[in-house]
């Protein structure tokens, strides 16, 4: 069939099958990340038929969700899945919320039984809208066939603009009946008249946000995930270059800002570090672009910032004020707010105080010699801050890097400085472990000739492991960087310090062998579990350009996390290295 | 501080459920709801009273607002307004009470709208103070069933929710 202009698709007779194939052709969608079933077999059959959306098979609906999380981070662009009803359903419900906590843009397409059978438990019924209503920026059920081609124009349109987020499009299965053929017209552009989100910030504002960081003697910017969704780095760099300030980001916002540069002080919060955190706490104006005052980040939000005048910048107006009160608002997207904040500055009037900025720099550089990262180099075991360091030494920072949850997610966060955005790729928000794998497959398959690695952990990388048979399937050459430390890190670090080292059910007994679990999907495995065999290995794994490989790497069973704030603590309040002193941090 | 928020919302079904849920997801309270069509036949018009200090009534808005299905929301204790519930109150009216109830219902301004040798049926429309002070009224154990509306509002003068 010829792909020609919209003129042409008004002639068209599709059935609603054929017309959600033809709107996703339309949307210039590339790859639909799912699994078949009953109310989706019609769906199917016309998929089968067109060649220019390619369906990406999983092995579970939570990898398809992932999957498509993991592209959409990477490029930008919305991924896209589709899923049957029921279990297909709740099986997606994880990724998708996933996506919503970190606002990425998304459209699930599930199947639904027929419309005359909804509400009578049908086999594979689940109220999927009901399900999925608290974790989706929107979700539409579809009536009537009539409806199907503006609903997912629409859908398109809400998962991409504003503060991006997961919508889902519920299609019983009659609506998509291959012997019902409507005309076809699939809108260019769509109006809600219920959502219209912000376009540019207030000028006032901007002007005002612009006079209180010249003012300010001791200046922090403190970026999230927002920047990076907003195509705001290019800006934000420009910004802090020109105010010549310091800048921290959140675990979502790494890359944005490039983590080599000297202003970088590393990631804030939790297992932030002691030069960013104390930075955080001493400043006199905060300006948060594109963060929301995560928990995770905050500490005790009565310990926050507690010098602070506050400027935040945000797409979304319920971001603003909702656990930190804020003094200068700006609601906007990031990067028109910040080329707007730049062109404020292009007066040459408008200077900080340099006296000021050399005295707040002097400060931070000796927070900066504690090394709050330190570790003991010298182990016989590899420790896992030395796997990701050695990882970034074999991959230049050239990386896409996807992650699962745990202490591996936090070393590679504090350990691989990432100079570009979109490049660091993890579930920062829910925290969903399983996350890395697929996410990694929707990253390369975005990006084939790239180098794409999943670091994960022995417990995580067991909750999607399935997804190797896809990566088989579709010759996805990903690199698997497995932090095995036989734990489940980060439960097992809160029960030592927390629980009194009682390890309850964090041990992780009765593991597989991964690397014969690797070969047995037809992969390369790897072992590896000695500091001066592990850069020979990395190199050797990411040598095999066309192969994907599963590096096992036996890490110290006991590391922990450090810096760390614990709960009910502000940001002064940090737990360090246990080999610094008591003198050193005086 | 009790806030009365009138919004005009998509006429669709699950719109109620997303606001509904919403007050259930975030803890937010929620003391009653009413709901019906207006005149333009895709809208509902809602009117939702809730408590909660300042920053949570703010967040309360903001959230309600980022509803797709919300098309326009008024905060109506920001400015006048007027504030209207209805009830239908079954009463035990036994020969004793029968003057006495019919006298209340003459105070309130109240109409008795079904009469049976032993009850009455009040219909009462005011402010919800109103409403309660009547209940209060009745003599101790003359209740058989309260009804209420919830409370519905509109903005004094002549700007309206519209779209």
């Amino acid at each position: 069939m010829d792909n020609g202009s919209k003129a042409e698709h008004s002639s068209m007779q599709l059935s609603g099958a054929e017309i959600i194939i033809q709107a996703l052709i339309d949307e210039g969608i590339e790859y639909v990340f799912g699994y078949p079933g009953g109310a989706v077999l019609h769906i199917y059959d016309a998929l089968f038929k067109r060649d220019e959306v390619k369906h990406i098979l999983v092995r579970h609906e939570q990898g398809a969700t992932h999957a498509a999380d993991g592209y959409a981070r990477a490029t930008g662009e919305v991924g896209v899945c589709l899923v049957t009803s029921g279990p297909g359903a709740t099986n997606a419900v994880t990724g998708i919320a996933t996506a919503h906590m970190d606002s990425i843009p998304m459209v699930v397409l599930t199947g639904q039984v027929p419309t005359p059978v909804i509400g009578s438990d049908a086999f594979q019924e689940v109220d999927t809208v009901g399900i999925t209503r608290p974790c989706v920026k929107h979700n539409f059920l579809v009536k009537r066939v009539e409806d199907l081609a503006a609903t997912i124009k629409k859908a398109f349109f809400i998962a991409k603009s504003g503060r991006p987020g997961p919508v889902v499009v519920d299609i019983p299965k009659d609506v998509t009946d291959p012997s019902i053929r409507i005309p076809y017209r699939y809108p260019a552009e769509i109006a809600l008249r219920s959502y219209n989100p912000a376009q540019r910030g207030h000028q006032g504002q901007i002007k005002k946000a612009v006079e209180k960081l010249l003012g300010a003697k001791r200046p922090v910017l403190y970026t999230g995930g927002g920047v990076v969704l907003g195509d705001g780095a290019a800006a934000l760099t420009r910004l802090v270059r020109r105010l010549g300030y310091p800048i921290t980001s959140t675990l979502m916002g790494l890359g944005a800002y490039p983590m080599t540069d000297k202003q970088f002080l590393g990631m804030l919060g939790m297992h932030g570090t002691y030069e960013a955190n104390m930075a955080m706490h001493e400043t006199d104006c905060l300006i948060a672009i594109g963060a929301r005052f995560d928990d995770r980040v905050t500490g005790k939000i009565e310990h926050f910032c507690p010098h602070a005048e506050i400027i935040h910048v945000d797409v979304d107006p319920s971001c603003i004020s909702k656990t930190v009160k804020v003094h200068v608002p700006i609601v906007g997207p990031v990067r028109s707010v910040l080329e707007d904040m730049l062109a404020v500055l292009e007066d040459p009037g408008t200077q900080p105080d340099r006296d000021a900025l050399a005295a707040w720099w002097q400060q931070i550089d000796r927070w900066r010699s504690m090394d709050c990262l330190r570790y003991e180099r010298t182990s016989q075991v590899i420790k896992p801050q030395f796997a990701v360091e050695t990882l970034y030494k074999v991959t230049g920072g050239e990386l896409f890097l996807t992650s699962d949850v745990g202490q591996h997610q936090m070393f590679a966060a504090q350990f691989y400085p990432f100079d570009k955005p979109r490049r660091w790729i993890n579930s920062g928000g829910l925290g969903t472990m399983g996350f890395g794998l697929p996410a990694a497959m929707g990253v390369q398959l975005a990006f084939p000739d790239a180098p794409v690695a999943c670091i994960s952990g022995e417990a995580s990388i067991l909750m999607c492991i399935q997804e190797m048979a896809t990566c088989k399937q579709y010759e996805l050459p990903v690199k698997v960087i497995l932090l095995n430390n036989g734990y489940m890190g980060m439960v097992r670090q809160w029960q030592e310090f927390f629980y009194e080292s009682r390890y309850a059910h964090s041990y992780v007994d009765a593991l597989p062998d991964f690397v014969r679990l690797a070969e047995s999907f037809g992969h390369v495995g790897m072992r590896v579990d000695k500091p001066d065999e592990l850069e020979a290995a990395m190199r050797e794994a990411f040598g095999m350009k066309d192969r994907f490989v599963f590096l096992d790497v036996i890490v110290d069973p006991t590391e922990n996390v450090y810096p760390m704030i614990c709960a009910g603590k502000g940001h002064h309040e940090m737990e360090l290295p246990p080999t610094m002193s008591e003198r050193e941090l005086a | 501080m009790r806030h009365i928020l009138s919004m005009l919302v998509e006429n669709e079904s699950g719109a109620l459920s997303r606001i509904a849920g919403l007050f259930s997801a975030r803890g937010y309270n929620i003391e009653s709801l009413t709901v019906a069509p207006t005149d333009e036949p895709t809208l509902s018009r809602m009117t939702l009273v809730t408590t909660g200090n300042d920053d949570i009534v703010e967040q309360i808005k903001k959230q309600l607002n980022k509803l797709i299905d919300v098309v326009k929301l008024q905060d109506l204790s920001e400015g006048e307004h007027i504030e209207r519930e209805m009830m239908l109150i079954k009463l035990k009216a036994a020969r004793p009470d029968r003057e006495e109830l019919k006298r209340l219902t003459e105070i309130f301004r109240a109409k008795i709208i079904d009469v049976t040798d032993a009850s009455y049926v009040v219909e009462l429309t005011g402010a919800s103070k109103k409403l309660d002070a009547f209940i209060e009224a009745v003599p101790e154990g003359l209740i058989t069933e309260v009804v209420r509306s919830g409370p519905t509002g509109i903005s004094r003068g002549d700007k309206g929710l519209t779209l």
